[in-house]
């Protein structure tokens, strides 16, 4: 009985959370209806001003077509490449499969400003030039280990005679794959691909370093920071930004469940 | 064109094992030659380990032979991979396609083979009707009883009309009624559709029922082939008697021969046993062998029969027969199973009667090994 009048240790740890992480949020989308140039109380009314300058403003757009570029391009491959590799450390027993899945989970450790320098030293070295097309490059290696880790951890799920079962069926080894394991794995892919999106999507210090002139949406809202009079702009972009992460992480979680329910079926 | 459906020619079957740094190699198959006849229902049948699983997936192409040849309609097999064997094979967790739907499944093999659509939905509803599951086309697989799944797997490779179609213990993951009923099927069904059935199962009743033919498998070597009265009646060895059915396993040293039969003394008793098959000289040791049904349990023995003394150690109760537990004057015990039938002549006993177990002379039989 005790128990129930006072708030539970977790109750407390719950409402914490909520007002450390949700409360600048929502602070954030208040302060981008605000008909103020200063970010603060009290609020001086209601205005979407903010929100058709973003749209008028040609820079920020471009930008916004890169990180989609970027983003898009670098998702779409490094999930190709993750499910090879994944299927690589399932389904054969490689030698030094462990020495690959390690040397794989690398980009997952190195800080990203070091990565980024070392990088942007490399693509020097090698010639390629500073662009959209350098960040994504560096962003498929930093999404590799995503894209891996989430189809391998779905192809260890499901039973790999469905495999022999086509081949055994009349489908080459390749008709399997399309088939049978694709499809399965769906929803993981998807997953991946959306993860790998998001984190491309925000991924600010690795491409300050190799964007060159085709800045991205993260790059371009730092640069933006300099400017106290386009402050309520970069809240308004950052509200949407958030919203639309948000949805995008919620959609991918519940990929991975109804993706991991069709596997306890199999 | 031969008459034989699978030909297996000196096949052996080595797969290395063990962490690195200490290889072991396993020997799953050895030195295996085997004809599996057209058109009838052949077992494969054994303790778990002993290489008939190996076996079927050599057939299948998921295994190659490391040494020797697998033919399939008088054709080498060895370069044709599994794809494009003329086998299917129905698998012990059935392995359906989660995401496709019962019609899908059944449809996998002849939509690879680009069967025109109107065609393909004429064969699979043919075959669902074959395994009684007509209308169950468009079920999601996870929707289906284990049997139901057990028969849409059956259909799905029946509609490939294979050569050969593999079965690798389909029913052990049934309870045993839907298994005793799916068994009779399955025959019906080979019967049926003409085609050859290659069936693994450990279980000796399952292939008693089923099969046309039947090899006995240990350790990677076939010890009998033959069709189930056969092996029942004739086991060739003793790992045969014990593993089909049940027998009783007796010591003695040989008597004599004479053109009568061979005699064997067990402690100080004479029994004549059918020693045919095999070459004995006077003062060996050997072991007879009788199944448990084919002996009885008199007071005392009749004339033109066989007895050993002992002692009842245990009755046990099983509804259609009595078994009785008998220790023999050497020491050894023996099972007779006595049927609970209407015939008067037959005698109860309780714990501790001192008893004559008696059989008829060409029961008893010597074996090797």
């Amino acid at each position: 009985m005790s128990k129930r009048k006072l708030p539970s240790l977790g109750s407390i740890y719950f409402l914490a959370v909520c007002v450390v992480l949700y409360l600048p949020i929502v602070l954030l989308i208040i302060f981008s209806f605000n008909n103020a140039t200063a970010l603060v109380f009290p609020l001086k009314g209601f205005t979407l001003q903010w929100y058709g300058k973003l749209y008028e403003n040609r820079e920020l757009l471009k930008a916004l077509g890169n990180s989609l570029m970027i983003g898009f391009g670098s998702s779409l491959i490094a999930t190709i490449l993750g499910t090879m590799g994944a299927i690589a450390i399932v389904r054969f027993k490689l030698p030094g499969r462990s020495v690959f899945l390690a040397v794989s989970a690398l980009p997952l450790v190195i800080p990203y400003v070091i990565f980024g320098v070392s990088l942007l030293i490399l693509f020097n070295e090698v010639g390629i030039p500073l662009s959209a097309f350098a960040a994504g490059l560096a962003h498929v290696i930093i999404s590799i280990p995503y894209a891996l880790l989430i189809i391998s951890s779905r192809l260890v799920g499901f039973p790999d005679n469905l495999e022999e079962a086509a081949m055994d069926l009349g489908a080459s080894y390749w008709g399997a794959l399309l088939r049978v394991t694709i499809p399965i794995c769906s929803p993981a892919l998807l997953a991946a691909f959306l993860l790998c999106f998001t984190m491309s999507f925000d991924e600010y210090a690795i491409a300050s370093f190799l964007v060159g002139t085709d800045a991205t949406l993260p790059v371009y809202l730092y640069s933006q920071l300099r400017f106290p009079t386009r402050l309520p702009m970069v809240v308004a972009l950052a509200a949407i930004l958030m919203t639309v992460t948000m949805a995008v992480m919620l959609f991918t979680e519940w990929l991975r469940r109804a993706g991991q329910a069709t596997a306890r079926k199999a | 064109m031969t008459d034989f459906a699978v030909e297996l020619r000196n096949v052996t079957k080595v797969f290395a094992s063990g962490r690195a740094g200490k290889s072991e190699e396993v020997n799953a198959v050895k030195e295996m030659n085997l004809t599996i006849p057209r058109g009838k229902f052949f077992t494969l049948l054994g303790p778990s380990g002993c290489g008939k699983t190996t076996t079927l997936r050599l057939i299948a192409g998921f295994e190659t032979p490391t040494t020797g040849e697998v033919f399939i309609q008088g054709k080498p097999m060895s370069k044709i991979p599994p794809n494009l064997r003329p086998a299917n094979t129905v698998f012990q967790n059935y392995a359906l396609f989660p995401h496709m739907n019962v019609a899908s499944n059944v449809a996998f093999g002849l939509a690879i083979k680009r069967v025109p659509r109107d065609e393909q939905k004429r064969i699979v509803k043919e075959a669902l009707e074959l395994v009684q599951l007509a209308d169950m086309g468009k079920r999601m697989p996870s929707q289906l009883s284990g049997g139901q799944q057990q028969r849409v797997a059956l259909a799905r490779a029946l509609v490939n009309k294979p050569a050969v179609l593999l079965l690798d213990e389909p029913l052990g993951a049934l309870d045993l009624k839907l298994r005793k009923a799916m068994q009779i099927e399955l025959k019906h069904i080979q019967e049926q559709v003409g085609i050859t059935f290659i069936y693994v199962t450990h279980d000796q009743e399952e292939a008693l029922t089923m099969s046309d033919f039947i090899a006995v498998m240990s350790d990677g070597l076939i010890l009998q082939l033959g069709d189930p009265t056969t092996l029942y009646k004739k086991p060739a060895n003793k790992f045969v008697a014990d593993f089909i059915g049940e027998s009783n396993f007796i010591q003695g040293m040989v008597d004599s021969i004479t053109r009568k039969g061979t005699k064997l003394r067990v402690l100080d008793e004479l029994v004549t046993v059918n020693a045919m098959e095999v070459n004995l000289a006077k003062g060996q040791a050997a072991t007879f062998t009788i199944r448990p049904e084919k002996m009885m349990l008199k007071t005392k023995q009749p004339v033109s029969t066989e007895a050993l003394s002992g002692t009842i150690q245990e009755v046990i109760y099983i509804g259609t027969d009595t078994r009785y537990i008998v220790t023999l004057q050497s020491g050894e015990s023996v099972v007779v199973r006595v049927q609970n039938g209407c015939s008067p002549d037959v005698e109860q006993f309780s714990k501790g009667d001192l008893v004559k177990v008696v059989w008829l002379p060409d029961d008893a039989r010597i074996l090797t090994g």
